[in-house]
């Protein structure tokens, strides 16, 4: 894949998050990889609260790796731990390659300033401070100089489209008007790593929606490196470049959206993918029908198109359509090849989560 | 046997076993009177320790007292020195900037009647006690607040310290202060302080930890340093809830202020009610109590508004100056109606001969009345006498007479009162509900032999027992020792004086404000008629409010017994409103579907399901009826209120405070037995608690 070649901006090297009065008990001895399950279980069951099991993942510059889980999962633990917000049991932050778990208070507090911006789920905004005020606040707590800083939040200001109301306080705003001042607040500072906790779970469908829209419309723009947490598989589809399953503060499964539904890792998995439409997720590489061959006829795709967008052209050309990755020729869709990976789909899926095997027979 | 069964056995048992007591010992016996030689000599000791402290400290004390005057006459001086007309305008001013035009208005024309009724200078004295006490306690209090904030340990030792501070009455702390910091209004200044900080500790430590977390992480990853996270981020967003302890804060000092006037010698508008109360001059009372119930009412409704006001969102393209220009409006006006006060000396000094003091008048109308209504006026006092307050303190055996109720008490009625009661309890208990039964039977035997002739060592047992049904072990054992000390401390008879007045005082406002309560709650014309009513009375310091009852009824138990009941009706009717009002609405809507008429909806639904609720009401006026009681005291009761007073004219410390903190004992056990009632009711019916 091509994003293996991109360069790392985070790395989180087996992170561990442990709620108990004494942790440094249970790793007296070195954890192997495939202990990890029975440690949570024996912390469990004295009481203790393994919030994050051996957590590892990389985020890639310019990325959106996105962390999905139920509620209690340990995401936003997680995600908290990278920010030191919550200060990990174990393991290793490491940010451009250095590891922040061994910043002191200080420069911690330094890379807060110029390093990491953070977006809330219920928006963290002052309730004491206008909208103008709020989004310059990590500038003001800094010192930078007032023209600056102007200049600086007026920028995010038009970024996020808040124009015009500078001067409201929180309580005056819409939900996603609030969403938009946490997200301007935390782009002032112009961070290289960008967390988002559950941005828009607090808002109607329809304004997430939007939100959505405009989250990777503005990402689009400034291609920062994101870790983005939701509890909403769709919602992961439609933004991630990458994503991490978690349950009970353990790892399950991290891939693209296409590979987890394609190869999920477990029933636990399989079981978020059941209720997504596959026309959306698959992409004409996932479809390619291994016996057509391309002819000069048929009309060309790019390999990430989506099934879906295919579906009018296949209904008009009967042989098929070819399928092309940077200017060469890869396969070609046809309608039989796309039946088949949907069936195939439903088949792997199965009835009521029955064992694949057995509904493939 | 269940253990409801049991327990109500127990109940039984303790009942008969008091009942055989007093049979068998005639009303005398180490079990019935508590024996003198049990009694611990703790005034004496409380004396020598405080003889001991005095002469040790007692020159750093007062050289901390030389150090408060200094600023606290500074500020007297200040107000004394601005003519009343600059005073005036500040004031209204102040009222328009955080409120509006009405509160403006009403602080405009209240100051003005200072002015004009002549007490211009008593009214400056108390206002300088409380600008200086105000700003102090707030500063402590903020302190204690954060530092009880960020250590539980801070905290857990401040919140008994705290409670007994606020439930000791008010008169028990001046006598300790007047003896370690010598007379004087700084007096009046340090128990001011020392009784107002509380609630800015409470509201400051319920403010930052109710900032969310959120908010707090946001300021985290904005990068904000340990102090800049303090100051920038929780103190600003908990400062609606700070605002709202310190006008708690204020009103409780100016309470103590006036309070404070008591021990003399601070020329203030407290003074000037006391003395011309006891010389019976109730115009000049009436004149000057209305001062204080208009100083109270303004500093209420000025820091209220100053608490609750939202920030607004400034104007674009604004000068910069525009955000002060409030404050440099006040100091035009100031300055403007300063110069014009020099101009004409009668806006600077309000002359005499302009003076309109009607007190002569209104002494002739309140004879009038007196003398007119004299036959209704006895007739209620000796009906409530006779037949309610003599059988509670003293018991039927020994009210009704020929003289009282007349006819003779005799032996086969007795016996017919016995049978009957008996027969009562028994008929409940066989429906089922064993604690009414119990209720009936405790009423049944204390109005026989009265509260007061009713031996500790049964009282004792009862009480251990209620508390433990309600609360648990460690509520039982809080009582014991409470009412241990109070035994041993040799005031079990006062406490049960103060118990027996309190206890008429609360079930009377109860019934009469939870009655209120239910029309507030159906009417809406009823809820707008009390609310300011309400408001009034209880931002009104306790004081003012027995003007009116000894005008009409004299010096007397009677009257102490109004005056309480005046005060504490007001929680109830507040609670019970609040209760009703804020049933779930799908039970309303539930029971609505099903048919209900509105008074089953209002005896079926609503009334227990805001049962919790009003027996936080109920709390409230338990609380509310014995801190009246210490106050009431000044005009005529015999419990601990009275000891009070007594060791405040004396100068003996150790009866004073012994009283104080019996005083203390009973409200704290009365507080948590009700409350642990309130919330296993709560539980039970899965409503939150609010």
């Amino acid at each position: 894949m091509t994003e293996k070649s991109r360069e790392v901006k985070l790395s989180c090297r087996n992170l561990w998050k442990v709620y108990a009065a004494d942790a440094a008990p249970y790793f007296k001895d070195e954890v192997s990889e495939s202990g990890v399950a029975e440690l949570a279980a024996r912390m469990r069951e004295d009481g203790a609260i393994p919030a994050a099991a051996d957590v590892s993942f990389d985020v890639h510059v310019g990325e959106i790796f996105v962390i999905m889980g139920l509620s209690g999962s340990g995401k936003s633990t997680v995600v908290r731990c990278l920010s030191r917000l919550v200060e990990p049991t174990r393991g290793e932050v490491l940010l451009d390659g250095e590891d922040l778990l061994k910043k002191s208070r200080k420069e911690l507090i330094n890379i807060r300033r110029h390093k990491l911006g953070m977006v809330f789920q219920n928006f963290g905004l002052m309730p004491h401070l206008s909208v103008w005020e709020n989004i310059a606040f990590p500038l003001t707590l800094q010192g930078v100089a007032r023209g600056k800083r102007d200049e600086q939040v007026r920028r995010v200001i038009e970024l996020v489209g808040l124009e015009g109301r500078e001067t409201s306080f929180p309580r005056e705003l819409s939900g996603g008007q609030q969403q938009r001042v946490g997200i301007a607040r935390s782009l002032a500072i112009e961070p290289q790593l960008w967390f988002l906790d559950e941005p828009f779970s607090a808002l109607d469908p329809l304004i997430r929606r939007q939100m959505q829209d405009e989250f990777l419309r503005i990402q689009g723009a400034l291609k920062k490196s994101i870790v983005f947490i939701t509890h909403d598989f769709l919602e992961a589809l439609r933004i991630a470049d990458r994503m991490m399953i978690m349950r009970d503060g353990m790892v399950v499964q991290v891939g693209a959206p296409a590979e987890l539904i394609v190869n999920p890792a477990d029933d636990y998995v399989a079981e978020f993918t059941e209720d997504v439409p596959m026309v959306r997720v698959l992409k004409a590489r996932d479809v390619i029908d291994p016996e057509a061959a391309p002819s000069p006829e048929m009309p060309n795709t790019e390999a990430e198109a989506s099934v879906e967008t295919l579906l009018p052209l296949l209904a008009g050309h009967k042989n098929g359509i070819a399928v092309t990755e940077n200017g060469a020729t890869r396969g070609v869709v046809t309608a039989a090849s796309v039946i088949a990976a949907l069936a195939h789909q439903d088949k792997t899926r199965g009835p009521d989560g029955a064992a694949p095997e057995a509904a493939a027979q | 046997m269940s253990r409801d069964a049991r327990v109500t056995l127990l109940w039984a048992a303790l009942l008969g076993g008091t009942v055989a007591l007093l049979l068998a010992s005639g009303g005398a016996g180490r079990l019935v009177v508590f024996p003198e030689e049990w009694v611990l000599p703790l005034t004496p000791i409380l004396n020598d320790a405080m003889n001991w402290t005095v002469n040790t400290f007692g020159a750093g004390f007062r050289a901390f007292s030389t150090a408060l005057d200094v600023p606290m006459s500074a500020v007297r001086d200040l107000l004394h020195w601005l003519p009343w007309s600059v005073t005036l305008t500040l004031v209204t001013f102040a009222a328009f900037a955080v409120s509006g035009l009405g509160l403006a208005v009403f602080s405009f024309f209240a100051i003005l009647y200072m002015v004009v009724i002549g007490y211009w200078y008593e009214s400056m004295n108390s206002l300088a006690l409380v600008a200086i006490s105000v700003p102090l306690a707030v500063g402590i209090g903020f302190g204690l607040g954060a530092l009880a904030f960020f250590s539980e340990r801070a905290d857990r030792a401040l919140r008994p310290l705290m409670d007994l501070l606020q439930t000791v009455p008010a008169f028990a702390y001046l006598l300790p202060i007047l003896l370690l910091f010598g007379f004087g209004p700084v007096v009046g200044l340090i128990a001011s302080i020392l009784f107002a900080f509380p609630p800015t500790v409470r509201n400051t430590v319920l403010g930052l930890a109710r900032v969310p977390d959120e908010v707090i992480e946001a300021g985290l990853m904005s990068g904000a340093t340990g102090t800049q996270l303090f100051w920038r981020v929780r103190v600003p967003s908990a400062m609606r809830q700070i605002l709202l302890g310190v006008n708690q804060t204020t009103m409780a000092a100016f309470s103590m202020v006036i309070i404070a006037s008591i021990i003399g010698g601070t020329a203030d508008i407290g003074w000037e009610v006391l003395s011309t109360m006891r010389k019976a001059q109730f115009g000049e009372s009436v004149l000057a109590g209305i001062v204080i119930a208009l100083m109270a009412m303004v500093m209420d409704r000025i820091t209220h508004a100053a608490a609750d006001r939202e920030p607004r969102a400034p104007d674009a393209n604004e000068p910069p100056w525009w955000r002060y220009r409030m404050w440099i409006a006040a100091v035009a006006l100031g300055l403007g109606v300063a110069l014009l006060a020099r101009v004409f000396p009668a806006l600077h000094e309000y002359p005499e001969a302009w003076e309109i003091y009607p007190a002569h008048y209104l002494n002739s109308a309140i004879e009038w009345l007196i003398v007119e209504y004299a036959a209704a006026i006895n007739t209620i006092k000796t009906i409530a006498f006779f037949f309610v307050m003599l059988p509670v303190k003293m018991g039927l055996v020994k009210t009704i007479s020929p003289f009282s109720w007349g006819f003779a008490f005799t032996e086969t009625m007795q016996l017919g009162y016995a049978v009957a009661a008996l027969a009562l309890a028994g008929i409940v208990a066989a429906t089922g509900r064993r604690q009414l039964a119990v209720v009936i039977g405790f009423i049944a035997v204390m109005l026989f032999y009265g509260l007061t002739s009713l031996p500790w060592s049964g009282l004792l047992a009862m009480a251990t027992l209620l508390a433990w049904q309600l609360g648990g072990r460690k509520l039982a054992l809080g009582t014991v020792l409470g009412l241990g000390f109070l035994l041993l401390a040799g005031v079990w008879p006062q406490a049960m004086l103060s118990v027996y007045l309190c206890g008429i005082a609360v079930i009377l406002s109860f019934v009469i404000g939870a009655a209120i309560g239910v029309l507030a709650a159906e009417y809406d014309g009823v809820s707008k008629l009390v609310r300011p009513i309400n408001d009034t009375l209880q931002t009104m310091p306790l004081f003012v409010i027995l003007i009116p009852f000894v005008m009409v009824f004299k010096i007397g138990e009677f009257t102490a017994l109004l005056a309480v009941m005046a005060y504490a009706v007001v929680p109830a009717i507040r609670y019970s409103e609040h209760g009703l009002r804020n049933v779930p609405a799908q039970a309303i809507e539930a029971a609505e579907a099903m048919g209900c008429t509105r008074l089953q909806m209002l005896w079926r639904v609503k009334l227990p399901l805001a049962l919790p609720v009003m027996m936080l009401g109920l709390n409230q006026t338990i609380m509310y009826a014995i801190a009246m009681l210490v106050i009431a005291a000044l005009v005529g009761t015999n419990g601990l209120g009275q000891q009070v007073y007594i060791g405040l004219g004396d100068g003996d410390f150790g009866i004073g405070i012994i009283a104080g903190i019996g005083m203390a004992i009973i409200a704290m056990i009365a507080d948590r037995m009700t409350q642990a009632w309130t919330l296993r009711r709560q539980r039970e019916l899965g409503l939150d608690t609010d």
